[in-house]
């Protein structure tokens, strides 16, 4: 699979190199910012309230 | 001759064969992704939201302190006054701010010289995930009779109260609002099951009784990474500085550094 998608990039080795590096980051921060914060709902480890007091 | 008829088929592979091994790579290179993802996610849950709230806190304590006007400490003078203890009368208590706004900033010395967290008006996700300590919005304020009641995470989020459990009676507790200091004095730890709202009471753990003194309770996390449990640390007012008195000398030197000023 990433092979393949490395294979389709277009341009020479090089920037081949630095789209694969650019898509890295762009699938980075996509999980920062929606993926993890969603996932964080599932582990309940950080909830420090006392019974269901004030929560949303 | 034998061998090479017999080589032929082999060396090119029927469609089915291809498919397969290519569903078999795929198949293997995205468990292998949902594998990082998920080291990703606990990375990002114990490191990475400690560094964003830590920055966010930061910020909420510079605006709050901006907010405030004219610093208290207005030289050396007034920082060596506080030598004679004085008496300010009953605490004046000030209006609850709407949710997510800024109550004022807790300095616990225990938690270390650099320990200053900001309290927010509410205990939603978006408060205590972010903006520190959350005071739950259905209990007294800062000084008031009763109970004035905060949580905040042991882990992740900036791990606000992660030593609560280092606490030791005697130790002081700051919180500083619009109106001034109050000095809180820590008694005990106490750890109950999450569903102990009664540790919320205006007297801790009292349903119905009429309080006399102004208690601070903290709730958090119990174990360090789990949520099974809830650590309660409670403390008693002790006494009281209007804002123009200045900080109290303990706390003097974190305050400055915490709020930008000197």
């Amino acid at each position: 699979m990433y092979a393949w998608i490395f294979r389709h990039l277009p341009g020479p080795l090089w920037l081949r190199i630095v789209f694969s590096l650019v898509l890295i980051a762009i699938a980075l921060v996509l999980m920062v910012q929606f993926l993890f914060p969603w996932m964080s709902h599932f582990t309940q480890f950080t909830d420090s309230t006392i019974g269901s007091a004030d929560q949303p | 001759m034998v061998v090479q008829e017999k080589a032929r088929p082999r060396a090119a592979p029927r469609t089915g064969a291809v498919f397969l091994r290519g569903t078999i790579q795929v198949l293997g290179e995205l468990l292998i992704t949902a594998g990082v993802v998920l080291l990703l996610f606990v990375a990002w849950q114990l490191w990475w939201t400690n560094v964003e709230s830590d920055a966010k806190q930061t910020e909420v304590i510079k605006e709050f302190a901006q907010g405030l006007g004219t610093p208290a400490p207005a030289g050396p003078e007034t920082t060596a006054a506080p030598a004679a203890p004085a008496d300010f009368g009953p605490p004046v208590v000030g209006t609850a701010p709407g949710h997510a706004g800024t109550i004022g900033i807790m300095y616990i010395p225990r938690f270390g010289d650099t320990y200053t967290r900001p309290i927010v008006q509410g205990t939603s996700q978006d408060v205590l995930d972010t903006l520190g300590l959350g005071h739950y919005s259905n209990t007294a304020m800062p000084g008031a009779v009763g109970n004035f009641a905060v949580a905040g995470h042991r882990q992740t989020h900036g791990a606000v109260l992660d030593n609560i459990h280092t606490l030791v009676p005697g130790d002081k507790i700051y919180v500083q609002t619009k109106e001034g200091f109050y000095i809180y004095v820590f008694r005990n730890n106490q750890i109950v099951m999450p569903s102990r709202t009664d540790v919320l009471e205006p007297v801790p753990t009292q349903p119905g009784v009429t309080p006399t003194e102004s208690f601070l309770t903290m709730t958090s996390c119990n174990p360090r990474f789990g949520a099974e449990e809830r650590i309660i640390a409670y403390a008693l007012l002790d006494s009281w500085r209007p804002a123009a008195a200045g900080p109290p000398t303990e706390i003097a030197a974190q305050m400055a550094a915490a709020t930008g000023r000197g």
